[in-house]
């Protein structure tokens, strides 16, 4: 920590959170300042910690499904989804292709749940009151496809290991179609209120910027890494459930700004949808259900197997001893490893850019402290 | 409460998983030669990891610069890993970052294994954005060994050596930072050490920091 301070101004040590509206949770960030510039920060997390890892040594494979929706709440499709495709990977089964194309629709319209729930927030703390608004209008909608096919509306609980426990409800696809025809403008609605604001643009511009090398040493995944120019998505570079099926952009940008974050995040709203409306036309009739044992006990064995969450990389690294019960579940959260790069992004920035970098990171403390 | 008695229950029947394992690792320990690749072989021996030899030109690679630490480089459900010495896994992080373009960690973690010598199983993903493949590296250490820190190849080693220390209580010599992270600072116990209950907890901390006789 460098101790240059200007004149005899003394460091000034500044606690924010654990209860902090712009934390985003249960976050406290220990700043270290002088005046109004940051000279480094130490996170404090584990508030939330509920020992899912350890939950997950005493539960059978299907009991500890519904409990990874707690990590992720905000996109609690996508940790089902990692999970079932990893527990799959051991049994060596794949869900149907029916299954895979429900399962792409409903973590595609949850990443866009998760995005909207980002933007309102991140807007929020930067002080544009409107968004959120609008941004909860339209989760609202995506979250009642979700209800509707499974009855919940954050913790879904909406896969099971080997595919799907329910068929989909009559006019989903319909429904699904219909909501990426009502969505689609939406963003533009959001992008003329925000894109070329100046106070957001001065707020965002040129503030956290991580780039490239960095995000790889810091092992950042997610919009956060495509921001800065690399183009990797692990829909793309190793598809699962399906995704080679889709056309699909993944949008990137050069700078590795919040604002560069925040124009990523909007395109991949709009890619969702777009994968949304291909998956909804195209549902291939068939089971929804691969033949999966009714007790699952894999053999003896390990997988790691990681998706694309809304967040970055969400990797399941389980191992298997051929019990009934996962000797272990390791959770390789995005949200934990891209908050320590918290530090490099706002170090000599002003405590104001604080809030906007926890934001445009887009943790989920929950996920973070597990 | 049928839900809760489950864990309990679950643990303590451990020999099914447990007791097995110790048989491979145990008289391998005790013979002088070879401890390695006992350590890396699999768990159980009735029903073990049907792990096949990983072919290629990076295992053959790493096999020539590494020779003797590199125990197995295999391939199981089409993932790759490598089983290595503890003290040879910095060197490959390192290798296999500036050699292969492995310059993404993705994870660490580790795997407790009560009831054999060598007790954890501590395991590195590593990813290549140029190849696009990952690679897991394994390794088996003792009980309060202490590995070589990663954080000087790569960064991210920071937050996820910490976890580790925090869940299994392995050290990691060198590290700039080695303080629990989820857990609270002066917590006893590692969490998710196999002969951690699922229902105990510190009750001192508990005590002293929340007021209450217990958290459950």
């Amino acid at each position: 920590m460098p101790d240059n301070t200007f004149l005899d101004s003394t460091e000034l040590v500044l606690n924010m959170g654990p209860q902090h509206p712009s934390t985003h949770g249960v976050l406290r960030v220990i700043l270290k300042l002088d005046g109004e510039k940051v000279l480094g920060t130490d996170c404090v997390i584990g508030y939330l910690h509920r020992g899912v890892e350890k939950i997950a040594e005493n539960r059978t494979y299907a009991q500890f499904n519904p409990y990874v929706d707690r990590m992720d709440y905000v996109a609690a499709v996508s940790n089902g989804l990692g999970y079932c495709l990893a527990v799959e990977k051991l049994l060596n089964v794949e869900a149907p292709p029916r299954a895979q194309a429900v399962r792409v629709i409903l973590t595609e319209l949850n990443r866009i749940a998760s995005h909207l729930l980002w933007l309102g927030t991140h807007a929020l703390d930067i002080g544009a009151i409107t968004p959120v608004f609008y941004c909860l209008r339209e989760r609202e909608e995506a979250l009642k496809i979700l209800e509707k096919y499974c009855g919940a509306r954050l913790t879904t609980h909406a896969f099971r290991i080997g595919g799907l426990q329910y068929e989909t409800y009559d006019g989903f696809e319909k429904e699904c179609a219909a909501f990426c025809d009502w969505f689609a403008p939406k963003v533009d609605e959001y992008e003329e209120l925000l894109s070329d604001n100046r106070i957001w643009v001065g707020r965002l511009e040129n503030v956290g910027v991580l780039n490239a090398a960095e995000c790889k040493e810091f092992g950042v995944t997610g919009p956060v890494l495509r921001a800065s120019g690399v183009k990797w998505d692990l829909r793309k570079a190793q598809p699962y459930s399906g995704y080679d099926r889709y056309e699909f952009d993944i949008p990137t940008r050069e700078n590795g700004d919040t604002y560069d974050r925040y124009v990523v995040r909007m395109q991949e709203m709009r890619q969702s949808a777009r994968i949304i409306r291909q998956a909804a036309a195209a549902i291939p009739e068939g089971p929804i259900m691969a033949k999966v044992p009714k007790v699952i006990k894999p053999p003896v064995g390990e997988a790691y197997v990681s998706i694309e969450a809304p967040k970055g990389e969400l990797g399941y690294y389980v191992v298997s001893d051929g019990s009934t019960q996962p000797y272990r579940v390791r959770v390789r959260p995005p949200s934990y490893v891209n908050l320590q790069a918290l530090d490099r992004m706002v170090r000599g920035g002003l405590i104001a850019d604080v809030v906007a970098v926890i934001g445009t990171l887009d943790i989920v403390l929950g996920e973070v402290d597990r | 409460m049928a839900d809760e008695q489950k864990p309990g229950s679950s643990e303590s029947p451990q020999p099914g998983g447990g007791e097995t394992v110790q048989s491979p690792a145990i008289p391998a320990a005790a013979r002088p030669a070879p401890p390695k690749p006992a350590a890396a072989a699999p768990p159980k021996p009735p029903a073990t990891m049907a792990a096949t030899p990983w072919d290629g030109g990076l295992p053959r690679e790493l096999r020539d610069r590494f020779g003797g630490d590199i125990a197995e480089t295999s391939t199981y459900l089409g993932q790759n890993f490598v089983a290595a010495k503890s003290g040879a896994v910095v060197p490959l992080l390192e290798y296999l970052k500036l050699e292969a373009d492995f310059d993404y960690l993705v994870d660490i973690t580790a795997v407790d294994w009560p009831k054999r010598a060598e007790r954890f199983d501590l395991v590195y993903v590593v990813y290549s954005f140029l190849r696009n493949e990952r690679v897991r590296i394994k390794t088996c250490i003792p009980d309060g060994f202490r590995p070589q820190t990663a954080v000087g190849v790569h960064l991210t080693a920071n937050w996820l050596e910490r976890e580790t220390f925090d869940m299994f209580g392995i050290t990691f010599a060198g590290h700039p930072d080695m303080r629990r992270i989820l857990m609270p600072d002066d917590w006893q116990g590692y969490p998710l050490r196999k002969d951690y209950g699922i229902l105990q907890q510190d009750g001192r901390w508990v005590r002293e920091n929340l007021g209450i006789e217990s958290g459950q």
